[in-house]
Protein backbone atom coordinates (compact mmCIF):
# COMPACT_ATOMS: atom_id res chain seq x y z
CA UNK A 1 0.00 0.00 0.00
CA UNK A 2 1.53 3.26 -1.09
CA UNK A 3 0.19 6.80 -0.85
CA UNK A 4 0.10 9.31 -3.70
CA UNK A 5 2.59 12.16 -3.53
CA UNK A 6 -0.23 14.55 -2.86
CA UNK A 7 -1.40 12.57 0.17
CA UNK A 8 2.14 12.54 1.53
CA UNK A 9 2.53 16.26 0.87
CA UNK A 10 -0.65 17.10 2.79
CA UNK A 11 0.38 14.69 5.54
CA UNK A 12 3.89 16.12 5.90
CA UNK A 13 2.84 19.73 5.48
CA UNK A 14 -0.76 19.89 6.67
CA UNK A 15 -2.69 23.01 5.66
CA UNK A 16 -4.87 24.77 8.21
CA UNK A 17 -3.91 22.57 11.14
CA UNK A 18 -4.97 23.97 14.49
CA UNK A 19 -8.01 25.37 16.19
CA UNK A 20 -10.18 28.49 15.79
CA UNK A 21 -10.76 29.86 19.29
CA UNK A 22 -13.88 31.83 18.23
CA UNK A 23 -15.17 29.25 15.76
CA UNK A 24 -18.70 29.73 14.49
CA UNK A 25 -19.22 25.98 14.50
CA UNK A 26 -17.18 22.86 15.05
CA UNK A 27 -17.64 19.15 14.56
CA UNK A 28 -15.83 16.16 16.05
CA UNK A 29 -16.27 12.71 14.54
CA UNK A 30 -14.60 9.32 14.84
CA UNK A 31 -13.69 7.07 17.70
CA UNK A 32 -10.35 6.58 19.48
CA UNK A 33 -11.00 2.83 19.65
CA UNK A 34 -11.09 2.73 15.84
CA UNK A 35 -7.95 4.84 15.79
CA UNK A 36 -9.22 8.06 14.25
CA UNK A 37 -10.81 11.28 15.47
CA UNK A 38 -11.23 14.44 13.46
CA UNK A 39 -12.17 17.87 14.79
CA UNK A 40 -13.13 20.59 12.34
CA UNK A 41 -13.54 24.26 13.35
CA UNK A 42 -15.28 26.66 10.96
CA UNK A 43 -15.42 30.44 10.92
CA UNK A 44 -18.50 31.46 8.96
CA UNK A 45 -19.32 35.04 7.92
CA UNK A 46 -22.43 35.80 5.85
CA UNK A 47 -22.86 32.11 5.09
CA UNK A 48 -19.32 31.94 3.70
CA UNK A 49 -16.64 29.74 5.28
CA UNK A 50 -13.86 32.26 5.76
CA UNK A 51 -11.62 29.96 7.76
CA UNK A 52 -11.37 26.29 8.65
CA UNK A 53 -8.93 24.49 10.91
CA UNK A 54 -8.59 20.85 11.89
CA UNK A 55 -7.02 18.59 14.45
CA UNK A 56 -6.80 14.89 13.70
CA UNK A 57 -5.75 11.77 15.59
CA UNK A 58 -5.28 9.16 12.93
CA UNK A 59 -3.27 7.68 10.12
CA UNK A 60 -1.61 9.47 7.23
CA UNK A 61 -4.70 9.49 5.06
CA UNK A 62 -6.89 10.77 7.91
CA UNK A 63 -4.55 13.73 8.36
CA UNK A 64 -4.19 14.34 4.60
CA UNK A 65 -7.95 14.24 3.99
CA UNK A 66 -8.53 16.66 6.88
CA UNK A 67 -6.00 19.04 5.38
CA UNK A 68 -7.45 18.76 1.87
CA UNK A 69 -11.03 19.16 3.13
CA UNK A 70 -10.15 22.51 4.73
CA UNK A 71 -8.63 23.71 1.44
CA UNK A 72 -11.73 22.67 -0.48
CA UNK A 73 -14.22 24.43 1.80
CA UNK A 74 -12.47 27.71 2.61
CA UNK A 75 -14.07 30.49 0.53
CA UNK A 76 -17.15 28.40 -0.26
CA UNK A 77 -20.64 29.16 0.94
CA UNK A 78 -21.98 26.74 3.51
CA UNK A 79 -24.33 25.27 0.92
CA UNK A 80 -21.47 24.74 -1.55
CA UNK A 81 -19.44 23.08 1.21
CA UNK A 82 -22.38 20.82 1.95
CA UNK A 83 -22.09 19.40 -1.58
CA UNK A 84 -18.43 18.39 -1.18
CA UNK A 85 -18.34 14.62 -0.96
CA UNK A 86 -15.69 12.28 0.35
CA UNK A 87 -15.03 11.20 -3.26
CA UNK A 88 -14.20 14.81 -4.11
CA UNK A 89 -11.73 14.98 -1.20
CA UNK A 90 -10.13 11.68 -2.25
CA UNK A 91 -9.94 12.76 -5.90
CA UNK A 92 -8.32 16.06 -4.96
CA UNK A 93 -5.61 13.97 -3.28
CA UNK A 94 -5.09 11.91 -6.49
CA UNK A 95 -6.89 9.00 -4.89
CA UNK A 96 -6.55 6.96 -1.70
CA UNK A 97 -5.75 3.27 -1.26
CA UNK A 98 -8.98 1.29 -1.17
CA UNK A 99 -8.68 0.34 2.52
CA UNK A 100 -8.27 4.03 3.36
CA UNK A 101 -11.44 5.34 1.74
CA UNK A 102 -13.19 5.36 5.11
CA UNK A 103 -10.78 8.13 6.19
CA UNK A 104 -12.19 10.40 3.49
CA UNK A 105 -15.69 9.64 4.80
CA UNK A 106 -14.52 10.91 8.16
CA UNK A 107 -13.42 14.23 6.61
CA UNK A 108 -16.81 14.71 4.96
CA UNK A 109 -18.50 13.81 8.24
CA UNK A 110 -16.43 16.30 10.24
CA UNK A 111 -17.32 19.17 7.89
CA UNK A 112 -20.98 18.19 7.91
CA UNK A 113 -21.09 17.86 11.68
CA UNK A 114 -19.89 21.46 11.97
CA UNK A 115 -22.30 22.65 9.28
CA UNK A 116 -25.17 20.86 10.99
CA UNK A 117 -24.42 22.79 14.17
CA UNK A 118 -24.31 26.03 12.17
CA UNK A 119 -27.65 25.44 10.43
CA UNK A 120 -29.40 24.30 13.58
CA UNK A 121 -28.13 27.18 15.70
CA UNK A 122 -29.14 29.70 13.07
CA UNK A 123 -32.49 28.10 12.42
CA UNK A 124 -31.50 27.45 8.81
CA UNK A 125 -32.01 23.68 8.68
CA UNK A 126 -34.44 23.12 5.80
CA UNK A 127 -35.63 19.72 4.55
CA UNK A 128 -33.48 20.17 1.40
CA UNK A 129 -30.42 20.68 3.56
CA UNK A 130 -31.39 18.01 6.08
CA UNK A 131 -31.31 15.37 3.35
CA UNK A 132 -27.60 16.03 2.77
CA UNK A 133 -26.66 15.06 6.33
CA UNK A 134 -27.41 11.38 5.81
CA UNK A 135 -23.70 10.53 5.98
CA UNK A 136 -23.60 11.52 9.65
CA UNK A 137 -25.78 8.60 10.61
CA UNK A 138 -23.78 6.09 8.57
CA UNK A 139 -21.96 3.49 10.59
CA UNK A 140 -18.25 3.93 10.87
CA UNK A 141 -17.11 0.89 8.94
CA UNK A 142 -14.62 -0.57 11.42
CA UNK B 1 4.93 23.93 12.42
CA UNK B 2 8.05 22.65 14.06
CA UNK B 3 10.99 24.11 12.15
CA UNK B 4 13.34 21.50 13.60
CA UNK B 5 11.35 18.64 12.08
CA UNK B 6 11.23 20.29 8.64
CA UNK B 7 14.97 20.86 8.86
CA UNK B 8 15.65 17.26 9.86
CA UNK B 9 13.52 16.02 6.94
CA UNK B 10 15.70 18.00 4.53
CA UNK B 11 18.90 16.76 6.16
CA UNK B 12 17.64 13.17 6.16
CA UNK B 13 17.48 13.17 2.36
CA UNK B 14 21.28 13.20 2.38
CA UNK B 15 21.75 10.81 5.31
CA UNK B 16 21.95 7.02 5.12
CA UNK B 17 18.73 5.09 5.71
CA UNK B 18 18.43 3.41 9.09
CA UNK B 19 16.92 -0.07 9.00
CA UNK B 20 15.06 -0.75 12.24
CA UNK B 21 12.75 -3.57 11.11
CA UNK B 22 14.84 -6.70 11.56
CA UNK B 23 11.85 -8.61 12.94
CA UNK B 24 10.19 -8.17 9.53
CA UNK B 25 13.19 -9.30 7.54
CA UNK B 26 16.96 -8.94 7.41
CA UNK B 27 19.37 -8.11 4.61
CA UNK B 28 21.31 -11.22 3.55
CA UNK B 29 24.92 -11.10 4.70
CA UNK B 30 27.56 -10.82 1.94
CA UNK B 31 28.91 -14.30 2.76
CA UNK B 32 25.37 -15.67 2.34
CA UNK B 33 24.86 -13.98 -1.03
CA UNK B 34 28.21 -15.33 -2.16
CA UNK B 35 27.16 -18.84 -1.14
CA UNK B 36 23.87 -18.55 -3.04
CA UNK B 37 25.46 -17.34 -6.27
CA UNK B 38 28.19 -19.97 -5.91
CA UNK B 39 25.65 -22.79 -5.65
CA UNK B 40 23.47 -21.42 -8.46
CA UNK B 41 26.49 -21.03 -10.73
CA UNK B 42 28.21 -24.30 -10.00
CA UNK B 43 25.69 -26.77 -8.61
CA UNK B 44 22.37 -26.31 -10.37
CA UNK B 45 21.66 -30.06 -10.44
CA UNK B 46 18.59 -31.75 -8.98
CA UNK B 47 19.60 -33.54 -5.78
CA UNK B 48 17.41 -36.51 -6.78
CA UNK B 49 19.22 -37.06 -10.10
CA UNK B 50 21.48 -40.04 -10.62
CA UNK B 51 24.54 -38.47 -12.12
CA UNK B 52 27.40 -36.21 -11.13
CA UNK B 53 25.50 -32.88 -11.10
CA UNK B 54 22.74 -34.44 -9.01
CA UNK B 55 25.15 -36.04 -6.57
CA UNK B 56 26.96 -32.75 -6.18
CA UNK B 57 23.72 -30.90 -5.36
CA UNK B 58 22.67 -33.68 -2.97
CA UNK B 59 26.01 -33.45 -1.21
CA UNK B 60 25.61 -29.69 -0.70
CA UNK B 61 22.09 -30.17 0.60
CA UNK B 62 23.20 -32.79 3.11
CA UNK B 63 26.11 -30.61 4.18
CA UNK B 64 23.66 -27.82 4.94
CA UNK B 65 21.39 -30.18 6.82
CA UNK B 66 24.27 -31.55 8.89
CA UNK B 67 25.49 -28.07 9.72
CA UNK B 68 22.06 -26.89 10.85
CA UNK B 69 21.63 -30.11 12.87
CA UNK B 70 24.96 -29.46 14.57
CA UNK B 71 23.94 -25.90 15.40
CA UNK B 72 20.69 -27.12 16.93
CA UNK B 73 22.42 -30.11 18.55
CA UNK B 74 20.05 -32.54 16.85
CA UNK B 75 20.44 -35.28 14.21
CA UNK B 76 20.58 -34.42 10.49
CA UNK B 77 17.55 -36.66 9.88
CA UNK B 78 15.58 -34.41 12.24
CA UNK B 79 16.07 -31.35 9.99
CA UNK B 80 13.62 -30.77 7.12
CA UNK B 81 13.80 -27.93 4.61
CA UNK B 82 10.62 -26.02 3.79
CA UNK B 83 9.79 -22.94 1.76
CA UNK B 84 9.23 -20.72 4.81
CA UNK B 85 8.60 -20.54 8.52
CA UNK B 86 4.90 -20.41 7.70
CA UNK B 87 5.11 -23.72 5.86
CA UNK B 88 6.99 -25.25 8.79
CA UNK B 89 4.25 -24.08 11.19
CA UNK B 90 1.49 -25.36 8.90
CA UNK B 91 3.21 -28.70 8.42
CA UNK B 92 3.92 -29.25 12.13
CA UNK B 93 0.41 -28.38 13.29
CA UNK B 94 -1.69 -29.86 10.49
CA UNK B 95 0.66 -32.83 10.25
CA UNK B 96 0.19 -33.72 13.93
CA UNK B 97 -3.56 -33.04 13.81
CA UNK B 98 -4.09 -35.36 10.87
CA UNK B 99 -1.75 -38.08 12.08
CA UNK B 100 -3.20 -38.13 15.60
CA UNK B 101 -6.86 -37.32 15.20
CA UNK B 102 -7.65 -40.89 16.18
CA UNK B 103 -6.22 -40.12 19.64
CA UNK B 104 -7.91 -36.79 20.07
CA UNK B 105 -8.95 -33.59 18.41
CA UNK B 106 -7.86 -30.95 20.93
CA UNK B 107 -4.95 -28.53 20.51
CA UNK B 108 -3.58 -25.79 22.76
CA UNK B 109 -1.88 -22.57 21.75
CA UNK B 110 -1.70 -18.93 22.90
CA UNK B 111 -3.46 -15.76 21.87
CA UNK B 112 -0.22 -14.06 20.86
CA UNK B 113 1.09 -16.50 18.26
CA UNK B 114 2.07 -15.43 14.76
CA UNK B 115 -0.72 -15.65 12.19
CA UNK B 116 1.06 -18.65 10.66
CA UNK B 117 0.06 -20.56 13.80
CA UNK B 118 -3.23 -18.81 14.66
CA UNK B 119 -4.72 -19.08 11.18
CA UNK B 120 -3.58 -22.71 10.91
CA UNK B 121 -5.41 -23.41 14.17
CA UNK B 122 -8.49 -21.66 12.83
CA UNK B 123 -8.36 -23.79 9.69
CA UNK B 124 -8.30 -26.90 11.89
CA UNK B 125 -11.26 -25.62 13.91
CA UNK B 126 -13.23 -25.50 10.66
CA UNK B 127 -12.41 -29.18 10.24
CA UNK B 128 -13.86 -29.98 13.65
CA UNK B 129 -10.77 -29.74 15.83
CA UNK B 130 -11.05 -27.91 19.13
CA UNK B 131 -8.44 -25.30 20.05
CA UNK B 132 -7.74 -23.66 23.42
CA UNK B 133 -6.16 -20.22 23.11
CA UNK B 134 -4.29 -19.43 26.33
CA UNK B 135 -4.23 -15.94 27.79
CA UNK B 136 -0.94 -14.18 28.44
CA UNK B 137 -0.03 -11.75 31.23
CA UNK B 138 0.58 -8.03 30.74
CA UNK B 139 4.11 -8.75 29.52
CA UNK B 140 2.99 -11.33 26.99
CA UNK B 141 4.11 -14.35 29.03
CA UNK B 142 2.08 -17.53 29.13
CA UNK B 143 2.00 -19.33 32.48
CA UNK B 144 3.26 -22.94 32.13
CA UNK B 145 0.71 -23.93 34.79
CA UNK B 146 -2.06 -22.69 32.47
CA UNK B 147 -0.72 -25.07 29.84
CA UNK B 148 -0.80 -27.89 32.37
CA UNK B 149 -4.38 -27.08 33.35
CA UNK B 150 -5.51 -26.91 29.73
CA UNK B 151 -4.17 -30.36 28.81
CA UNK B 152 -6.98 -32.95 28.47
CA UNK B 153 -6.95 -36.65 27.66
CA UNK B 154 -7.78 -35.77 24.04
CA UNK B 155 -5.06 -33.10 23.68
CA UNK B 156 -2.70 -33.99 20.86
CA UNK B 157 -0.52 -30.87 20.50
CA UNK B 158 0.62 -27.77 22.36
CA UNK B 159 2.09 -24.96 20.25
CA UNK B 160 3.74 -21.99 21.97
CA UNK B 161 6.12 -19.58 20.27
CA UNK B 162 9.63 -19.18 21.62
CA UNK B 163 9.76 -15.40 21.20
CA UNK B 164 7.05 -12.99 20.16
CA UNK B 165 7.54 -11.21 16.86
CA UNK B 166 5.83 -7.99 17.93
CA UNK B 167 6.76 -7.35 21.55
CA UNK B 168 9.83 -9.60 21.72
CA UNK B 169 8.77 -11.46 24.87
CA UNK B 170 10.68 -14.72 25.32
CA UNK B 171 8.33 -17.45 26.52
CA UNK B 172 9.13 -20.04 29.22
CA UNK B 173 9.10 -22.81 26.65
CA UNK B 174 11.47 -25.15 28.45
CA UNK B 175 8.98 -25.41 31.33
CA UNK B 176 6.13 -25.84 28.85
CA UNK B 177 8.07 -28.50 26.95
CA UNK B 178 8.69 -30.40 30.18
CA UNK B 179 5.00 -30.29 31.13
CA UNK B 180 4.04 -31.60 27.68
CA UNK B 181 6.62 -34.39 27.80
CA UNK B 182 5.32 -35.49 31.23
CA UNK B 183 1.74 -35.38 29.98
CA UNK B 184 2.74 -37.28 26.83
CA UNK B 185 1.48 -34.49 24.57
CA UNK B 186 3.47 -33.30 21.56
CA UNK B 187 5.02 -29.83 21.80
CA UNK B 188 5.67 -27.50 18.86
CA UNK B 189 7.33 -24.12 19.08
CA UNK B 190 7.54 -21.41 16.44
CA UNK B 191 11.09 -20.17 16.98
CA UNK B 192 11.28 -18.00 13.86
CA UNK B 193 12.24 -14.86 15.80
CA UNK B 194 14.53 -16.64 18.22
CA UNK B 195 16.92 -18.55 15.95
CA UNK B 196 20.25 -16.79 15.59
CA UNK B 197 19.37 -14.33 18.35
CA UNK B 198 19.27 -16.55 21.45
CA UNK B 199 20.30 -20.20 22.04
CA UNK B 200 17.79 -22.64 20.54
CA UNK B 201 18.31 -26.27 21.50
CA UNK B 202 15.20 -28.36 20.75
CA UNK B 203 16.25 -31.33 22.90
CA UNK B 204 17.01 -29.22 25.94
CA UNK B 205 13.67 -27.46 25.48
CA UNK B 206 11.81 -30.78 25.24
CA UNK B 207 10.37 -29.70 21.91
CA UNK B 208 9.11 -32.30 19.44
CA UNK B 209 8.76 -29.84 16.58
CA UNK B 210 10.25 -26.41 15.96
CA UNK B 211 9.84 -23.96 13.06
CA UNK B 212 12.53 -21.64 11.72
CA UNK B 213 12.86 -19.14 8.90
CA UNK B 214 15.95 -18.10 6.95
CA UNK B 215 15.23 -14.47 6.27
CA UNK B 216 15.10 -13.53 9.94
CA UNK B 217 18.74 -14.56 10.35
CA UNK B 218 20.30 -12.80 7.35
CA UNK B 219 19.52 -15.52 4.77
CA UNK B 220 17.05 -14.92 1.90
CA UNK B 221 13.27 -15.22 2.02
CA UNK B 222 11.91 -18.50 0.67
CA UNK B 223 13.66 -21.00 2.96
CA UNK B 224 12.51 -22.42 6.26
CA UNK B 225 13.31 -25.39 8.44
CA UNK B 226 11.20 -27.76 10.48
CA UNK B 227 12.88 -29.67 13.28
CA UNK B 228 11.00 -32.92 13.85
CA UNK B 229 12.11 -35.30 16.58
CA UNK B 230 13.35 -38.64 15.27
CA UNK B 231 10.69 -41.32 15.27
CA UNK B 232 7.80 -38.86 15.35
CA UNK B 233 5.46 -39.50 12.44
CA UNK B 234 3.26 -36.70 11.16
CA UNK B 235 1.28 -36.39 7.94
CA UNK B 236 2.74 -34.69 4.89
CA UNK B 237 1.68 -31.17 3.99
CA UNK B 238 3.07 -31.34 0.45
CA UNK B 239 2.49 -34.58 -1.44
CA UNK B 240 4.89 -35.25 -4.27
CA UNK B 241 8.24 -36.87 -4.87
CA UNK B 242 10.50 -38.69 -2.45
CA UNK B 243 12.38 -35.60 -1.29
CA UNK B 244 13.11 -34.90 2.38
CA UNK B 245 12.92 -38.58 3.36
CA UNK B 246 9.58 -38.87 1.51
CA UNK B 247 8.03 -36.39 3.89
CA UNK B 248 7.98 -33.18 1.88
CA UNK B 249 7.55 -33.22 -1.88
CA UNK B 250 9.21 -30.64 -4.12
CA UNK B 251 12.69 -30.29 -5.56
CA UNK B 252 14.92 -28.96 -2.81
CA UNK B 253 16.14 -25.35 -2.95
CA UNK B 254 19.79 -26.25 -2.54
CA UNK B 255 21.14 -22.71 -2.87
CA UNK B 256 18.85 -21.36 -0.18
CA UNK B 257 19.36 -24.39 2.08
CA UNK B 258 23.06 -23.61 1.88
CA UNK B 259 22.24 -19.93 2.54
CA UNK B 260 20.34 -20.93 5.67
CA UNK B 261 23.14 -23.07 7.04
CA UNK B 262 25.78 -20.44 6.22
CA UNK B 263 23.75 -17.70 7.93
CA UNK B 264 23.14 -19.93 10.95
CA UNK B 265 26.85 -20.84 11.24
CA UNK B 266 27.75 -17.14 11.08
CA UNK B 267 25.14 -16.24 13.68
CA UNK B 268 26.41 -18.88 16.11
CA UNK B 269 29.99 -17.70 15.73
CA UNK B 270 29.47 -14.51 17.71
CA UNK B 271 26.00 -14.93 19.19
CA UNK B 272 27.00 -14.18 22.80
CA UNK B 273 28.93 -10.99 21.96
CA UNK B 274 26.39 -9.79 19.42
CA UNK B 275 23.53 -10.40 21.81
CA UNK B 276 25.30 -8.44 24.58
CA UNK B 277 25.98 -5.61 22.11
CA UNK B 278 22.37 -5.48 20.90
CA UNK B 279 20.97 -5.62 24.44
CA UNK B 280 23.09 -2.58 25.34
CA UNK B 281 21.85 -0.69 22.27
CA UNK B 282 18.26 -1.77 22.83
CA UNK B 283 18.29 -0.65 26.47
CA UNK B 284 19.94 2.64 25.53
CA UNK B 285 17.07 3.21 23.12
CA UNK B 286 14.33 2.16 25.55
CA UNK B 287 15.69 4.38 28.32
CA UNK B 288 16.24 7.29 25.95
CA UNK B 289 12.78 7.10 24.38
CA UNK B 290 10.92 6.84 27.68
CA UNK B 291 12.92 9.74 29.13
CA UNK B 292 12.48 11.96 26.08
CA UNK B 293 8.80 11.31 25.31
CA UNK B 294 6.15 11.66 28.05
CA UNK B 295 3.22 9.22 28.18
CA UNK B 296 5.24 6.41 26.58
CA UNK B 297 4.96 2.77 27.51
CA UNK B 298 7.34 -0.09 26.83
CA UNK B 299 5.42 -3.12 25.58
CA UNK B 300 6.61 -6.62 26.37
CA UNK B 301 8.76 -7.84 29.22
CA UNK B 302 11.51 -5.49 30.46
CA UNK B 303 14.11 -8.30 30.66
CA UNK B 304 12.69 -11.48 29.17
CA UNK B 305 12.79 -10.08 25.66
CA UNK B 306 14.73 -10.55 22.44
CA UNK B 307 18.04 -8.63 22.35
CA UNK B 308 16.91 -6.67 19.29
CA UNK B 309 13.31 -5.76 20.13
CA UNK B 310 11.84 -2.55 21.49
CA UNK B 311 8.11 -1.87 21.27
CA UNK B 312 6.50 1.33 22.47
CA UNK B 313 3.05 2.85 22.77
CA UNK B 314 2.78 6.62 22.47
CA UNK B 315 -0.48 7.95 23.80
CA UNK B 316 -2.77 10.32 21.84
CA UNK B 317 -1.33 9.51 18.40
CA UNK B 318 -1.63 6.84 15.76
CA UNK B 319 1.08 4.43 14.63
CA UNK B 320 0.90 4.72 10.86
CA UNK B 321 1.50 8.47 11.10
CA UNK B 322 4.57 7.76 13.21
CA UNK B 323 5.88 5.35 10.56
CA UNK B 324 5.31 7.82 7.72
CA UNK B 325 7.18 10.64 9.45
CA UNK B 326 9.97 8.30 10.55
CA UNK B 327 10.23 7.03 6.97
CA UNK B 328 10.61 10.63 5.78
CA UNK B 329 13.41 11.02 8.34
CA UNK B 330 15.16 7.90 7.06
CA UNK B 331 13.94 5.15 9.39
CA UNK B 332 12.27 1.83 8.55
CA UNK B 333 10.14 0.70 11.52
CA UNK B 334 6.84 -1.09 12.04
CA UNK B 335 3.63 -0.62 13.99
CA UNK B 336 0.85 -2.68 15.49
CA UNK B 337 -1.57 0.00 14.39
CA UNK B 338 -4.71 -1.06 12.57
CA UNK B 339 -3.91 1.32 9.77
CA UNK B 340 -0.77 -0.54 8.77
CA UNK B 341 -2.63 -3.81 8.42
CA UNK B 342 -5.17 -4.66 5.77
CA UNK B 343 -7.62 -5.74 8.47
CA UNK B 344 -8.04 -2.35 10.20
CA UNK B 345 -7.86 -4.11 13.56
CA UNK B 346 -5.09 -3.24 15.98
CA UNK B 347 -2.51 -5.90 16.80
CA UNK B 348 -3.95 -9.01 18.47
CA UNK B 349 -0.77 -9.21 20.54
CA UNK B 350 -1.15 -5.73 22.03
CA UNK B 351 -4.83 -6.35 22.75
CA UNK B 352 -3.94 -9.69 24.38
CA UNK B 353 -1.53 -8.05 26.83
CA UNK B 354 -4.49 -5.98 27.98
CA UNK B 355 -3.80 -2.77 26.14
CA UNK B 356 -6.81 -0.58 25.40
CA UNK B 357 -7.41 -0.29 21.64
CA UNK B 358 -6.95 3.49 21.65
CA UNK B 359 -3.36 3.01 22.83
CA UNK B 360 -2.66 -0.09 20.74
CA UNK B 361 -3.15 2.12 17.66
CA UNK B 362 -0.19 4.27 18.73
CA UNK B 363 2.43 1.55 18.87
CA UNK B 364 5.87 1.43 17.31
CA UNK B 365 8.14 -1.59 16.93
CA UNK B 366 11.84 -0.93 16.54
CA UNK B 367 13.96 -4.01 15.88
CA UNK B 368 17.69 -3.51 15.57
CA UNK B 369 20.24 -5.85 13.99
CA UNK B 370 23.86 -6.63 13.30
CA UNK B 371 24.41 -3.44 11.30
CA UNK B 372 22.88 -1.18 13.97
CA UNK B 373 25.30 1.32 15.50
CA UNK B 374 25.18 3.47 18.61
CA UNK B 375 25.21 6.49 16.29
CA UNK B 376 21.98 5.34 14.70
CA UNK B 377 20.34 4.94 18.10
CA UNK B 378 21.44 8.42 19.15
CA UNK B 379 20.20 9.93 15.88
CA UNK B 380 16.87 8.20 16.46
CA UNK B 381 16.67 9.60 19.99
CA UNK B 382 16.86 13.10 18.48
CA UNK B 383 14.38 12.49 15.67
CA UNK B 384 11.68 10.41 17.36
CA UNK B 385 10.65 13.09 19.91
CA UNK B 386 10.22 15.57 17.02
CA UNK B 387 7.89 13.12 15.27
CA UNK B 388 5.85 12.44 18.38
CA UNK B 389 5.43 16.09 19.29
CA UNK B 390 4.44 17.02 15.72
CA UNK B 391 1.69 14.39 15.79
CA UNK B 392 0.57 15.31 19.30
CA UNK B 393 0.28 18.95 18.18
CA UNK B 394 -2.16 17.71 15.55
CA UNK B 395 -4.10 15.44 17.89
CA UNK B 396 -7.46 16.59 19.27
CA UNK B 397 -7.02 14.01 22.04
CA UNK B 398 -3.76 15.58 23.16
CA UNK B 399 -5.39 19.03 23.04
CA UNK B 400 -8.19 17.75 25.28
CA UNK B 401 -5.63 16.19 27.60
CA UNK B 402 -3.71 19.46 27.88
CA UNK B 403 -6.95 21.24 28.75
CA UNK B 404 -7.56 18.74 31.52
CA UNK B 405 -10.56 17.24 29.73
CA UNK B 406 -9.03 13.84 29.12
CA UNK B 407 -7.04 11.64 31.51
CA UNK B 408 -3.94 9.94 30.20
CA UNK B 409 -3.91 6.14 30.28
CA UNK B 410 -0.10 6.03 30.32
CA UNK B 411 1.51 8.00 33.17
CA UNK B 412 3.54 11.11 32.24
CA UNK B 413 6.83 9.49 33.23
CA UNK B 414 5.96 6.37 31.21
CA UNK B 415 7.42 2.93 31.87
CA UNK B 416 5.71 -0.42 31.78
CA UNK B 417 2.32 0.47 33.25
CA UNK B 418 -0.95 1.50 31.71
CA UNK B 419 -4.29 2.35 33.28
CA UNK B 420 -6.61 -0.35 32.04
CA UNK B 421 -9.80 0.94 33.64
CA UNK B 422 -11.71 3.77 32.09
CA UNK B 423 -10.45 4.57 28.64
CA UNK B 424 -11.48 7.65 26.75
CA UNK B 425 -15.07 8.60 27.41
CA UNK B 426 -16.01 10.97 24.62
Amino acid sequence: MEYSEKVLDHFMKPRNMGEIPDATASGTVGNPICGDIMKMDLKIVDNVIVDAKFKTFGCGSAIATSSMATELIIGKTTDEALDITNQAVAEALDGLPKVKMHCSVLAEQAVKKALEQFYLENDMMTPERQIKFGILSEEHDH
Amino acid sequence: MDIKLEQRMEEAKLEARVYFDHAATTAPRPEVIETVTGVLNESFGNPSSFYKEGHQAARLLEESRASIAQGLDVLPEEVFFTSSGTEADNWAIKGVAQAREGRGRHLITTKVEHHAVLHTMEALEKQGFEVTYLEVDRFGLVDPLDVKKAIRPDTILVSVMMANNEIGTVMPIKAIGTICREANVLFHSDAVQALGAIPVLPRELNADLMSFSGHKLYAPKGIGVLYKRKGLRIDRLLDGGAQERRQRGGTENVAFAKAFSTAFELALMDMAEESTRQIALRDRMIKGVIEAVPHTKLNGHPEKRLPNNANFSFEFIEGESILLLLDALGYACSSGSACTSASLDPSHVLLSIGMPAEIAHGSLRVTIGRETTEKEIDRFLIDLPLVISRLRDMSPLFADHMRGKLDALIPFEGGIDVKIEGGYAL
